[in-house]
């Protein structure tokens, strides 16, 4: 700390000026730090708390009966939801859907290095100095603030494939000559797919494709007229200059897709309108999982161990990549 | 000098990279383009195979080389019909004559038919998705309005939700960076520790607890669940207080000097300085919180007190084959953000861009 300028004068002793300190900081804190910690910071503390029990929300239950509602059940939660029992000489997960649904979640995150691919691509295409270029970026950033509800209505409508009705879509692919589309988002096979397909379309022109093209436009200029010097062609500057110069961004995008990802709020919107989350649990995310339990079966304790799961889950990846990912990252 | 070969492979790169960012756009625009379009078709044409971009439908039908139009009557010597009604199979006739078959109703097949089609935009579906009975709310605003149309609720609902959360959030945590970044007192960087700490927990973490609260104090279905607890992340705290470290400290001393209480520092120093990460801020709370859909959808299911995108899932529970009324009610959801979006994107993706830097 450098040396305040302030007039001299007598020094108050240190835990008078730690108070007055506190006494000042404490109107300018307050405020958000209550809200804060009730909203944000003891939920948290709660959420583990109510992993370790039964909870079950009974509707029209007060405070007054919350002791009949809550039994301490320590580890029970996460035996039933990790753990395995032999049946008939063969291990079977001790509840099943839940590996299935992280299952789900995973193959359903399979479109992130297509949507960041997607976005780099499209940055280096932003960042030529062409006329409009403004038009399109605006363009390709429509599907991020649109509703992903009112997106998600007009996917389902795209999708939709019934003998009478069909979709956008597979008139289009009919009108290509494909006699017998998939019925999308009422097959095991296809709802997957057609769920990474429309996530692709929400996100490849969005947040991470405005972070790659700042990214762009912030490496020196001069970098590149060394190149042209040296008789560098355009796949060398591509591998040997924007590349290492964007990994920083890569970095940060990387991380956040996976975080955001795993959370899937988008998916959630989508499994929870457009499939219920079917067929046959097909589209059931960990998210929709959780909510399920929380919100449709009152069982806030076992949706709580999902939910520290699902952190655990993220804490985990974190962890991983600013252990290792950040290796790859070449600093200025 | 520029060679003259560079000169034009440098124009063919150009148009090749118009061509990609084009089919690129269009594949953006195609799924709202497709809305607006079924959200302008009459409730029969909606479907149709092949499916039209431009909402149509058959005005005049040629029945014995005469083009009728609609509820006209043709005849011929011993047999007349008269065109009922057009469907995307064909049209309808109902016989005249013979008497023997009179009443009798026939559908002509449309590939028998020849139909001239009119285009004709169906604006009258906007205003039926808009006061649709399945959305009707019979009390909305603590009794201030009966009996009031679905969407326009929705609309004040999210607009009152939207803006308290914006300002709360961005008025509390401002303070609450301000003294972070520029007070010292005891405790400062655990509790700021703390805030960190919160960042990457997942929200669904946050929401148990919190649904299990509210729903015990009976506060679900009220304004404060939909507003309180989405304004105290730790987001906007972090986000400003590491812009306010960059404010330069001699700008403060000098004020300090001059008497100036930490309030007037962080009125008339630190928020002027910071209009660009305030903006951002703004930008991001508003634009999340307009578009939130699953808090509210936990805490809220009195339909008096649904927000937009809650509403309009609602209304897709009620009207899930209306296919033109479903588009007309997307839209009218959507069109606001993107008149927003699209007067202030350049200060938006700057904001982005600002967030993105920190990383």
């Amino acid at each position: 700390m450098c040396p305040r300028l302030t007039p001299a004068s007598p020094a108050p002793t240190p835990s008078s000026r730690r108070r007055t300190a506190l006494w000042r900081a404490l109107p300018f804190l307050l405020p958000n730090l209550l809200g804060f910690l009730i909203f944000t910071f003891l939920p948290v503390l709660a959420c583990f708390a109510l992993s370790l029990t039964d909870y079950r929300l009974a509707p029209i239950a007060g405070f007054r009966d919350l002791a009949e509602q809550i039994e301490f059940v320590a580890l029970d939660n996460f035996a039933r939801l990790l753990g395995w029992h032999r049946e008939d000489g063969l291990l079977v997960a001790n509840d099943p859907e839940f590996w299935r649904y992280l299952g789900n979640t995973l193959f359903l995150m399979l479109g992130i290095p297509l949507s960041i691919a997607g976005s780099l691509l499209l940055a280096l295409l932003l960042n030529q100095r062409l006329r409009g270029i403004t038009i399109f970026r605006t363009i390709y950033f429509l599907p991020t603030v649109c509703s992903a509800v009112a997106v998600v209505i007009v996917w389902k409508w795209i999708f939709h494939s019934q003998p009478n009705e069909v979709g956008l879509l597979n008139s289009l692919l009919m009108g290509l000559g494909i006699p017998n589309p998939p019925d999308w988002l009422g097959s095991m096979a296809w709802a997957k797919p057609a769920f990474i397909i429309m996530t692709l379309w929400a996100s490849v022109g969005g947040y991470n494709c405005v972070l790659y093209l700042a990214g762009l436009q912030s490496i020196p200029q001069e970098l590149y007229e060394a190149a042209d010097l040296d008789g560098a062609g355009p796949w060398a500057r591509l591998r040997h200059i924007t590349w290492p110069m964007l990994s920083p961004t890569t970095f940060f995008v990387v991380t956040m897709s996976i975080i955001a990802g795993l959370q899937g709020s988008f998916l959630f919107t989508a499994a929870f309108l457009m499939t219920g989350g079917g067929p046959a649990g097909a589209t059931t995310t960990l998210m929709l999982y959780i909510y399920n339990y929380a919100i449709s079966w009152h069982q806030l304790g076992y949706a709580a161990a999902v939910a520290v799961v699902l952190f655990s889950l993220v804490f985990t990846f974190t962890l991983i990549n600013w252990r290792y990912g950040q290796r790859l990252v070449h600093y200025r | 000098m520029i060679s003259s070969s560079a000169k034009r492979r440098h124009a063919l790169l150009t148009v090749i990279a118009y061509l990609a960012l084009s089919a690129v756009g269009a594949t953006m625009i195609l799924p709202l383009a497709w809305m607006i379009s079924t959200s302008l078709k009459a409730p029969a044409y909606a479907v149709e195979f092949p499916p039209r971009w431009i909402p149509s439908e058959p005005a005049t039908v040629q029945i014995d080389a005469r083009e009728c139009k609609l509820a006209e009557w043709t005849s011929r010597p011993g047999f007349s019909v008269a065109v009922l009604r057009y469907s995307p199979d064909g049209a309808l006739v109902q016989v005249i004559a013979p008497p023997a078959r009179a009443g009798e109703r026939l559908t002509l097949p449309e590939d028998q038919l020849r139909t001239t089609r009119e285009i004709s935009f169906h604006w009258e579906n906007y205003a039926e998705a808009w006061r649709a009975r399945g959305v009707r709310v019979r009390e909305a605003f603590f009794g201030l309005a009966k009996r009031v149309d679905g969407f326009l609720v929705f609309y004040l609902n999210s607009i009152i939700v939207t803006i308290c959360i914006t300002i709360g959030t961005v008025f509390t945590s401002s303070l609450a960076a301000f003294a972070f970044a520029r007070l010292r007192f005891p405790g400062r960087d655990s509790i700021f520790l703390g805030y960190l700490a919160t960042l990457m927990v997942p929200a669904i973490v946050m929401m148990l607890p919190v649904y299990a609260l509210l729903s015990n104090l009976r506060l679900t279905n009220t304004y404060a669940a939909l507003i309180l607890p989405p304004m105290f992340s730790a987001y906007g705290t972090f986000l400003l207080r590491q812009f306010f470290m960059t404010i330069p400290q001699e700008l403060e001393d000098a004020a300090v000097i001059d008497g100036a209480s930490p309030f007037a520092v962080y009125r008339h120093i630190i928020l002027p300085l910071s209009k660009p990460a305030l903006a951002t801020l703004t930008t991001f709370v508003f634009l999340h919180s307009w578009n939130d859909f699953l808090w509210p959808l936990m805490v809220v299911d009195r339909l008096a007190l649904k927000t937009l995108p809650i509403g309009l899932a609602h209304f897709q529970d009620s009207y899930t084959t209306d296919y033109h009324l479903l588009m007309a009610a997307s839209v009218i959801v959507m069109l606001p953000v993107l008149i927003v979006f699209i007067i202030g994107q350049r200060y938006f993706v700057r904001g982005i861009a600002l967030s993105g830097m920190k990383g």
